[in-house]
């Protein structure tokens, strides 16, 4: 059951990527783009997500196991460190380059599409480059 | 500025970033995980329990195929050259897995759960990525 759920929210998730304009990175540079031709519509995605959002993860918090029994997993961490402030900057900087993240990229990969096989082969390198300089330090 | 409103998908915006939440909701509130998509990606190959992930994954494979069902699939335009998606993608790689989330576990299931450590992680990349797209299309672009 909890496969069949995670599976579900994947499904979900990627209909609310394609039909938001997430999915496509001309839009989402078309928000980024502050000094050109504005469009405000990634606004609306992020105001759509939390206000929904917003409701599933008060409840969670007051709960020790979800519905099905699994451990609830939210992150304790609250520090505001040097890794999160350098990581998000990178990420930022590569999201603005090319209008993806990663979300999209998978989705857009699954459509078949050239760029995105790239972009993901990449992302994916630059994730086990992290993985493997937290082991070694 | 000039507002965009040919291209401004209100509702389609909107109603897509509640489906959205309603999967971050869902995956949360049933599996007592949160979908952040980078660190769903980044821990597939090296945490061995932990198979929601990949059918997590699969599923948001599976979404355009099961879209197409209801709607034709939107465009999606990559009109870049090559090697800005292998260094973009690089970046988001990296850059998402040590910074802890991206625009889903920060931007949307973060801010949801009203984490300031999430708000400002997501203040940092909506601000690199404002300055990135403007030195490249206004200052490089030109």
């Amino acid at each position: 059951m909890p496969l069949f759920t995670a599976a579900l929210a994947g499904v979900i998730f990627g209909f609310g990527l394609l039909l938001s304009g997430m999915a496509n990175p001309e839009k989402v540079q078309g928000f980024l783009d502050l000094a050109g031709h504005w469009d405000p519509s990634l606004a609306m995605v992020m105001a759509g997500a939390i206000a929904v959002g917003f409701f599933g993860f008060a409840i969670a918090k007051r709960r020790t196991h979800s519905l099905l029994e699994q451990p609830m997993q939210l992150p304790t961490a609250t520090v505001i460190d040097r890794k999160l402030l350098i990581g998000s900057a990178l990420f930022g900087i590569g999201w603005g380059l090319a209008g993806v993240c990663p979300g999209p990229a998978l989705v857009t990969l699954a459509m078949g599409i050239p760029q995105a096989i790239v972009f993901v082969v990449a992302m994916l390198v630059g994730m086990q480059l992290h993985h493997f300089t937290q082991k070694s330090s | 500025m000039t507002i965009d409103w040919v291209h401004f998908t209100f509702w389609q915006s909107l109603l897509g970033g509640m489906l959205i939440g309603l999967a971050a909701s869902l995956l949360i509130l049933l599996n007592g995980q949160v979908a952040g998509i980078s660190g769903i990606v980044g821990k597939l190959f090296n945490i061995r329990q932990g198979a929601w992930r990949w059918a997590f994954v699969v599923g948001l494979l599976l979404s355009p195929y099961l879209f197409r069902l209801f709607s034709a699939l939107p465009a999606v335009q990559f009109d870049l050259s090559w090697p800005v998606y292998l260094v973009a993608g690089f970046m988001v790689g990296l850059g998402s897995r040590l910074g802890s989330g991206c625009t889903s576990g920060h931007g949307v299931c973060g801010l949801s759960r009203l984490s300031k450590r999430s708000l400002v992680a997501t203040l940092v990349f909506m601000g690199t990525g404002f300055i990135t797209v403007y030195v490249a299309r206004h200052l490089i672009g030109g």
